[in-house]
């Protein structure tokens, strides 16, 4: 089982070294268009709602203690208090979204979501939409993989309550725990070239 | 065994570590420090990043196998940035729309 | 006499194929499907050399040769060439090698061929629906602006089938990882999983950042967004560089596997042991990584700074260094063996020739100066084919007929193997030698027509194609007639060293009876005529 444990987790940091350069691609554009565009970027950025973001930040911060906090104690045959607690991560993911559709919400009225009814006054549209399309790209693949999480928290939490989970095994606990932390490390570095930017402008 | 349900004391003052660096980082964000708030922002990025994957995704207990494995991707993503970097940089007539219809 | 049970008479239910987790079946699964892929992207390079043997190209029109080329492009990258080796073979062969039951993950295994065929039909329909016609590297803003064609569903089948590929690498490096037996040091692996190895991080690595791209490619031409729209402040070569920084070490998934198969062919009949073994594994680990510097070399005169340029040629003429260090090796490894000259081996030395050539021309391409020269012309078409035809599709049949009797129990007709190895060799030069003359006189790719005095090359070239259609063919049929009238072969008809030859022809379900313990060094030959297997 120990095998086992050690070929999972191995596997899933495989598969998170994918979405490190999956997500990198984004970055890459990031980086080339801030650096050609760097004062409108900084416009752009002051359009985004730092609340949000700042809320929602925490609020995957939260989510995140709770599942390390959940495969901790899960070693020690916590299995049922451990249920409650990667539901509770899945709600607050589901805070996140909520925040998120919102977010979005107030962004599409605005029109500043490219593809959706962009509009922009002033010379810096160009790069603002850039900007956005950034933005709403990366926002939204990172929103998707939130929803995946909250799925996979749910179903895994449904096992630990029927105490499918023991210090013997409980590698999909572990497996599902780091899928969950890294999509709160990807937040963690889009917040900070999303929201903060232009903000001392 | 009730004390079995307690989070880890790690895990807890990571956590409080963790939203200190982000009303740092919120708060930092509004210095006048010109090139400054980016290098800012980032490094407080790194440190959080640095704390949920050694103490959340537990890398300080694992075998150095993890840890490179770990840092593959970002290691390669280093590659990309850097070697694209080394055409956006030194590029003569970039951004090409300032030229456009010009 | 009927075979003793074995994994393909295990439960001989459609449903047990369909649902099966048997690493063994997901390589039978697979060899069916790259069949397939490679006769429709056979097809289409057909029509193309029907087409170019006429100067006005009278066949087809301007609109529908764009399409018959990116349909060839993208069916034979993506849909034969970078699983051919790795998921037929490999997923036969790897667990086998280091003495395991299964892979590391056997449902995710079965899982990426649902998902290389959900991509694949994908991509075949909206190559059949209508085509697209910006060729495999879908350059922007072309594909994202003004292309007439089904671009979104095209990369849309690519996108899907690289979860295939992910999931392949992802599995192979846990696997060669940590499911080897005992005593099965990392020194004392089979040549063939050092370049899996070394193929898989590729796999793992860049195939997202191709994710990304096409994703990218899909929204822009669906929304708008403008990312590489210079109208809108975008730069079109930012896709070319997240494209080429997916698809430069994507040619090296295209070749380390068949490298791999060469060293595992040139041991067993030569009956030496490799030259040089560390310096052959190593240099494929080198090759995977050195690969991911170079990809600007795609860009030499697409507008990239010259600063740039100068150090992915600076780059790419590094790479070059440790190719040369396994045909050397090779080489040394022959010197003064015991050689026979059977189909398998055939096709290893056609590789070694051929790879040099292709590989060799590749430096003339990494010199910045000539690129200028000969991009875009037909000398580019004729390096690749020679890589990725003349090398790994050649790495990919001697390895299919060295592996056949342990996968199917038979052996295969060694004449006419033979016969169809040697014919493939003179098809194959005769298509694309006359491809590199045409180049330097100047021939476009991707035009189809052209200047009168070009004519005797297309013909010639076209004439070697017919050849090599032929010679192609031939193994689906004497292979085919071998399954069902073929010698049974048994465990080890070759005399071979690695575990693999250590369990019967085709092995049970489980693979072994009992876990093997590894107690030598690989191609162990010190006995003229006999093998000392692994776990002798």
């Amino acid at each position: 089982m120990r095998q086992q444990h050690d070929v999972a987790q191995l596997g899933m940091w495989v598969f998170l070294a994918t979405e490190v350069l999956f997500f990198g691609g984004l970055i890459l554009s990031y980086c080339v268009y801030r650096s050609a565009y760097p004062a409108a970027f900084a416009e752009a950025a002051r359009h985004t709602k730092i609340i949000i973001g700042a809320a929602n930040t925490a609020v995957l911060l939260t989510s995140s203690f709770l599942v390390a906090w959940a495969v901790a104690i899960v070693k020690l045959r916590q299995s049922r208090f451990a249920a409650v607690l990667l539901w509770g991560a899945g709600v607050l993911g589901v805070i996140f979204l909520v925040l998120k559709g919102i977010e979005y919400g107030m962004e599409y009225d605005e029109h500043l979501l490219p593809g959706l009814d962009f509009f922009y006054p002033g010379e810096q549209a160009r790069a603002v939409g850039l900007f956005f399309s950034f933005y709403i790209v990366a926002t939204g693949l990172h929103a998707i993989h939130v929803a995946v999480g909250i799925v996979v928290l749910g179903v895994i939490g449904a096992r630990a309550r029927q105490r499918a989970y023991s210090d013997a095994y409980h590698s999909p606990v572990t497996v599902a725990g780091l899928y969950w932390h890294f999509v709160d490390m990807v937040w963690i570095f889009l917040f900070a070239l999303i929201y903060l930017p232009g903000r001392s402008g | 065994m009730t004390r079995d349900r307690y989070p880890p004391r790690a895990i807890v003052v990571s956590w409080a570590a963790l939203m200190a660096l982000l009303t740092l980082t919120v708060l930092g964000a509004y210095l006048p420090l010109g090139a400054g708030n980016t290098v800012l922002a980032m490094i407080i990025a790194a440190i959080k990043a640095a704390l949920v994957a050694a103490i959340f995704m537990e890398l300080r207990e694992r075998n150095p196998l993890t840890l490179a494995f770990a840092c593959a991707g970002f290691f390669w993503l280093g590659i990309m940035l850097w070697l694209a970097f080394s055409d956006y940089a030194t590029r003569p007539n970039f951004p090409p729309a300032m030229h456009w219809g010009q | 006499m009927s075979a003793p049970r074995n994994y393909l008479t295990e439960d001989n239910r459609l449903r047990s194929w369909f649902f099966t987790t048997d690493h063994k079946r997901v390589a039978v699964l697979y060899f069916a499907s790259i069949t397939l892929f490679f006769f429709i992207g056979g097809a289409a390079a057909t029509l193309i050399r029907l087409e170019l043997i006429n100067p006005q190209g009278h066949l087809v029109t301007s609109d529908v040769y764009n399409r018959l080329f990116t349909l060839h492009g993208v069916i034979m990258v993506w849909f034969f060439l970078i699983p051919s080796i790795p998921n037929t073979i490999g997923n036969f062969i790897v667990p086998l090698m280091i003495g395991a039951r299964d892979l590391a993950f056997p449902r995710l295994n079965l899982a990426s061929w649902y998902l290389f065929m959900a991509g694949g039909l994908t991509t075949l329909y909206a190559m059949f629906a209508g085509g697209v016609d910006t060729g495999w590297t879908f350059y922007t803003p072309f594909s994202t602006m003004y292309s007439n064609g089904y671009v979104v569903l095209a990369v849309t089948g690519v996108f899907i089938a690289g979860f295939s590929s992910i999931l392949t690498g992802l599995n192979f490096i846990v696997t060669i990882h940590r499911l080897r037996v005992p005593g099965l040091t990392w020194y004392r692996l089979p040549l063939f999983l050092w370049s899996l190895y070394a193929t898989s991080v590729i796999l793992v690595l860049a195939t997202p950042v191709l994710a990304m791209t096409l994703l990218l490619v899909a929204l822009d031409r669906a929304f708008g967004i403008g990312i590489f729209d210079p109208a809108r402040g975008g730069d079109p070569l930012l896709f070319q560089h997240l494209f080429w920084f997916y698809s430069h070490p994507a040619v090296y998934i295209m070749i380390l596997p068949g490298m791999g198969v060469v060293s595992e062919l040139i041991a067993v009949y030569s009956r030496k042991e490799v030259f040089g073994y560390k310096f052959v594994a190593w240099s494929a680990i080198a090759i995977a990584g050195v690969g991911f510097f170079v990809w600007g070399h795609h860009m030499f005169v697409s507008g990239q700074s010259p600063f740039a340029g100068l150090v992915f040629s600076f780059m790419s003429f590094i790479v070059a260094v440790p190719s040369a260090i396994k045909v050397f090796n090779w080489t040394a490894t022959m010197h003064k063996g015991w050689i026979r000259y059977d189909a398998p081996m055939l096709y290893a030395l056609g590789f070694i020739g051929l790879f040099t050539m292709g590989g060799l021309t590749g430096l003339f391409l990494a010199c910045l100066a000539y690129d200028v020269y000969v991009t875009d012309t037909y000398f580019v078409v004729a390096h690749f084919h020679y890589i990725m035809v003349g090398g790994m599709v050649t790495a990919y049949f001697g390895g299919l007929h060295y592996w056949w009797p342990k996968i199917t129990g038979r052996l295969y007709p060694e004449y006419w193997a033979r016969a169809a190895a040697i014919l493939i060799f003179f098809g194959f030069n005769m298509t694309f030698f006359p491809q590199f003359i045409l180049g330097i006189e100047g021939m476009p790719r991707r035009y189809h027509v052209y200047p009168p005095e070009f004519q005797v090359w297309h013909v010639l070239s076209s004439a070697g194609a017919s050849i090599l259609a032929v010679a192609y063919a031939l193994p689906l049929f004497y292979l085919g007639w071998s399954l069902f009238f073929g010698a049974r072969a048994g465990a080890n008809p070759w005399q071979a060293t690695g575990l693999e030859w250590q369990t019967t022809s085709p092995p049970p379900k489980h693979n072994f009876e009992g876990t093997p313990i590894v107690k030598r060094k690989p191609y162990d030959f010190t006995v003229k005529g006999k093998a000392r297997a692994q776990n002798a």
